[in-house]
């Protein structure tokens, strides 16, 4: 059994104009139906594996991300969903926006589009749950290096 | 006899959670499908909590550690007194001290979604609770014993006299299971509201274990439907067993179905139909036998 065949999924929306938002609900919807890998839209950041975050980054949602990301347990793995997220797309040069996710937190995957196609972001979250499990594994290591050391 | 009891016991700690992940699976596969969407693999519910005992969790108190460990222990212990023949009302008593526990688990922690969630739960207690008591009344005015291996040792199935009881508790039964219209504790669907409270502090292996724990709980309750078709004939396990899982799939049905009311409606609801269908029941009992 494999971390991967469950990532339940955390959304949060920075500054999105709200079509990538769309398209994350679309993927969850008959036609996608991105419930068939095992993908749950939880609201809570202590239930979830994968963060998926649309619109990018200013003053004001900066300590939001922050305090989500370091809520979620280990693994984890973050997801920059539209081109705004990205780099901060069409509004990276207004004075407000610091740019993309990767300004605030370490970013493992990006999905650019604007708006996303549902398929890419099922083909990112798919991306993201094989992530899971390097990262478990990864863990593991490092908890048995540390019992040798301790 | 006591190889019985200890069989009923040891079947129960095995089996039962792989019937009440099953049953779970079942349940989000048969939801999608009315819904018109594929759905997960029937064994997802074990890849959910072999993942979540697989991952970090984040301790927000010493104290929810010990209640969660007491719900679930509590929900266990209340099968095995129930699968080994035991006393009902003290089945009974057990189950809602798990609750308790679970309760005390969501109010340890210092977050108001946590609170709401845990008031929400004492308000669900309060609604299902009178129905479990009159139908453990129920069964003792037909039998003259609260013991389960007795209530099942009989010519003629409970239900001949209970009809009304059996119907409450599936009503109550909706409660139980946390299905829509009267999941507002904690949903199985639409994670991001308020309605998921209970478990909004739980993480990691806290919240694999109430989710084990919960399949413990689902087998016992069924179980309960089924004493209501038991009998000294052998097959009736078999009617019993087809009982329970028409009802859980009934429940499912009715989960699918409505939406999600407020909870002084399924107070009011609850309580109406453990009046009308358990209290004319019990009546008719009292005025006949």
């Amino acid at each position: 059994m494999k971390l991967s065949k469950s990532p339940w999924v955390l959304h949060y929306d920075g500054s999105s104009c709200n079509g990538c938002d769309l398209e994350i609900l679309d993927s969850t919807t008959p036609v996608y139906d991105v419930e068939r890998f095992g993908v749950v839209n939880t609201g809570n950041p202590k239930h979830a594996d994968i963060f998926l975050i649309t619109g990018g980054i200013n003053a004001q949602n900066a300590p939001v991300v922050k305090q989500l990301y370091s809520q979620m347990p280990d693994p984890k793995v973050v997801v920059a969903v539209g081109i705004c997220a990205c780099d901060g797309g069409v509004f990276k040069d207004c004075y407000n926006i610091l740019g993309g996710v990767n300004k605030v937190i370490p970013v493992d995957i990006y999905v650019p589009g604007c708006a996303v196609k549902p398929e890419a972001v099922i083909d990112g979250l798919r991306k993201a749950a094989e992530l899971l499990d390097q990262k478990q594994k990864q863990m593991k290591k490092k908890r048995a290096a540390a019992r040798k050391e301790g | 006899m006591a190889w019985q009891r200890a069989l009923g016991v040891l079947l129960f700690l095995v089996c039962a959670p792989f019937a009440g992940g099953l049953l779970g699976g079942l349940d989000r596969k048969l939801s999608a499908r009315l819904q018109g969407r594929q759905g997960p693999p029937v064994l997802q519910p074990f890849y959910d909590v072999y993942k979540l005992f697989h991952k970090q969790t984040i301790v927000v108190n010493r104290l929810q550690d010990f209640l969660v460990g007491g719900y679930f222990i509590f929900s266990i212990f209340t099968g095995c007194l129930f699968f080994s023949g035991g006393d009902l009302l003290l089945a009974f008593f057990a189950l809602t001290l798990a609750e308790i526990f679970l309760f005390m688990a969501a109010c340890s922690a210092n977050s108001p979604y946590s609170s709401m969630g845990a008031q929400r739960e004492l308000v669900q207690i309060m609604s299902y609770e009178p129905m479990l008591l009159l139908a453990a009344i129920g069964l003792y005015m037909i039998t003259g014993s609260f013991f389960i291996d007795q209530v099942a040792d009989r010519g003629i199935s409970a239900i001949a006299f209970l009809p009304g009881m059996f119907f409450g508790l599936v009503f109550v039964f909706i409660i139980k299971f946390r299905k829509s219209p009267f999941d507002i504790s904690a949903s199985h669907h639409a994670h991001q509201e308020i309605v998921k409270g209970l478990t909004t502090e739980l993480s990691g292996s806290e919240l694999g274990l109430v989710e084990v724990a919960g399949w413990y709980e689902d087998v016992l309750l069924l179980g309960l439907l089924a004493l209501f078709i038991l009998n000294r004939n052998p097959w009736s396990i078999l009617a019993g067993v087809a009982t329970g899982l028409a009802c859980y799939f009934l429940l499912v049905l009715v989960d699918n179905l409505f939406p999600r009311v407020r909870w002084e409606k399924m107070l009011n609801w609850a309580w109406a139909v453990t009046l009308i269908f358990g209290g004319t029941n019990l009546l008719v009992l009292a005025l006949v036998l």
